[in-house]
């Protein structure tokens, strides 16, 4: 539905994504990461027909974003990062705008089930500018979702939304995404988690890395780290998994626990669960330490950005 | 074509939903008010003293034009200009949407506030008509309306065309009230200041076509001028946002 070869922006000089390549695939949920000004926004307002690519080109739902312009602009619902609103219009005429704009037959009808699908139909005779920040967020979200667009890209779309309006968010964007295509960006890794089929990672203009965040976590690790507690003393515990074929990188931790390490595909818990239990001791945790995506977002990206 | 209509329909409702509308009623319709009377006072003192001609609209019409030149840098500047600065631009940039529609929709938001506008100054002549003897006339009335009309698209359309460059409406104002301030006073005066050829200056003043219409004269002339500006206007508008999308 998405596909993006060799696109590349420039703004004056600076250079604000360079040659990136990728598509993402109907009812796909693709999750755009990176630190802010790596060009998570450029890339979506080419991809929305907003401002054209310096070089390189995208197809949208099998058009081109510069020839076919009109024709993507039809297909793509799109909220911008700074939810664009008229402050002083009423929620209801302001999605009726928008739908009209958009040739929806039946438009009265669509901007119920809109503001339905965003839990703000009771605010539907507000004024935009009297409501919350969240409330706002989801008027530009029920304006993204206004004419069933078969391609979604969001540009931040949970933040400034309280807790339970995330999950709400999240839910709705996961409902959407079973048929249609979503590209969101966010720089909250736990919503790329749990969000998203696969991970787009960007830094300094160029994808980092592409893949489902369960393969990016065993691509980075290429092992299993495991943590093992008992319990009681245990001095004498990270011999006792030492002795265990194939372990690796046995550490004693502060806290009595051993952490150890095995390579990805060849798991020893059992062994080592056999082997503790064989020595003496009762075995009271035995759990896998998953790299988080925190940790592979700052492997790949963050070691610049941190200095 | 709707989607044009759409975006002028907002915009005309826009102008009511804020103070600007009746703002700028209450500065055209004040004045023409107080001048309109005074004129009928006028007249009617002459003829008491058995002297005078009959009074008509032109002056009236004149000082819609004359007031134009700083209400239509008003009724445009928000335009394009309030829509670049709060993010909005960027949704209507990426709805199905031409650039040339925006523009167009926008000017003709403006275009249908002046002719509500034009609509109740109608009762000066129809108040005029039932004073004089025997009637006003009609077609000269036509003409000077015909004339506010192409006057008023040509300062709405380059003010929308100038709206468009600006992030900020005051710079769009300013911008605006200077260029049909030049327009309509000054690029005239090197008619009279040049010994010769001069009068080719007179051609491109706002001014020239409205004043001869008014008194009741439309030329050919006239008419290709405006609406020359207009597109003229138009076609800055559009190019303008299309720059802003290669920026």
């Amino acid at each position: 539905m998405i596909k993006v070869s060799g696109l590349t922006k420039d703004y004056g000089s600076r250079r604000a994504i360079q040659n990136l390549n990728f598509d993402c695939q109907q009812g796909e949920i693709v999750g755009f990461l990176g630190p802010n000004g790596a060009g998570k926004t450029t890339t979506m307002r080419i991809l929305t027909g907003y401002m054209p690519p310096t070089d390189g080109e995208a197809l949208v739902a099998g058009y081109d974003v510069v020839e076919e312009s009109l024709e993507v602009r039809r297909r793509v619902g799109y909220l911008p990062e700074t939810v664009p609103l008229y402050h002083d219009m009423v929620v209801f005429d302001y999605l009726k705008y928008m739908g009209e704009l958009r040739h929806i037959p039946n438009v009265d009808d669509r901007v119920d089930e809109a503001l339905d699908m965003v839990g703000l139909i009771n605010r539907s005779n507000g004024y935009i500018g009297n409501l919350s920040k969240g409330m706002k967020q989801r008027v530009g979200l029920a304006q993204a979702l206004l004419h069933r667009p078969e391609v979604l890209i969001l540009d931040e779309p949970t933040i400034g939304l309280d807790p339970g309006q995330v999950v709400e968010v999240r839910e709705l964007i996961r409902e959407i995404g079973k048929e249609r295509t979503v590209l969101l960006s966010t720089h909250l890794l736990n919503e790329a988690q749990n969000l998203c089929d696969r991970v787009l990672i960007i830094n300094k203009g160029k994808i980092v890395a592409e893949d489902t965040t369960e393969n990016l976590q065993a691509r980075l690790l290429g092992a299993e780290r495991v943590v093992v507690r008992v319990r009681g003393e245990a001095d004498e515990l990270a011999e006792t998994v030492k002795s265990v074929k194939g372990v690796r990188k046995v550490e004693s931790l502060e806290d009595g626990g051993v952490e150890f390490e095995f390579a990805s595909g060849k798991d020893l818990r059992p062994e080592v669960a056999r082997q503790v239990v064989k020595d003496g001791y009762d075995l009271l945790e035995l759990r896998p330490l998953g790299m988080s995506l925190e940790e592979i977002f700052l492997e790949l990206t963050g070691n610049e950005g941190r200095k | 074509m709707k989607n044009i209509w759409t975006i002028a329909k907002r915009e005309y409702d826009n102008y009511f939903n804020g103070p600007l509308a009746y703002v700028v009623m209450l500065a055209v319709l004040l004045p023409m008010g107080i001048y309109f009377s005074l004129i009928l006072f006028y007249s009617s003192q002459q003829a008491m003293f058995g002297g005078g001609a009959a009074p008509d609209i032109q002056p009236v019409t004149g000082l819609f034009a004359f007031l134009m030149i700083f209400l239509s840098p008003a009724l445009t500047m928000r335009l394009l200009s309030d829509e670049a600065r709060m993010g909005t631009l960027e949704l209507l940039l990426t709805a199905p949407v031409r650039d040339s529609e925006l523009v167009v929709g926008k000017w003709l938001g403006a275009m249908l506030f002046i002719l509500t506008t034009l609509l109740v100054t109608l009762v000066y002549p129809l108040v005029l008509n039932n004073l004089v003897d025997p009637h006003i006339d009609w077609l000269a009335t036509l003409s000077s309306y015909i004339g506010l009309i192409l006057l008023c698209g040509a300062m709405l359309a380059l003010g929308v065309g100038i709206s468009a460059m600006f992030s900020n409406q005051f710079a769009s104002f300013f911008v605006t009230l200077g260029l049909l301030f030049f327009l309509y006073f000054m690029i005239g005066l090197p008619a009279s200041l040049l010994p010769q050829a001069g009068e080719v200056f007179n051609y491109i003043s706002i001014q020239n076509p409205f004043d001869q219409m008014n008194a009741g004269t439309i030329t050919l002339g006239g008419l290709a001028y405006y609406i020359s500006l207009i597109s003229l206007g138009l076609f800055v508008g559009t190019t303008a946002i299309e720059i802003r999308r290669w920026r």
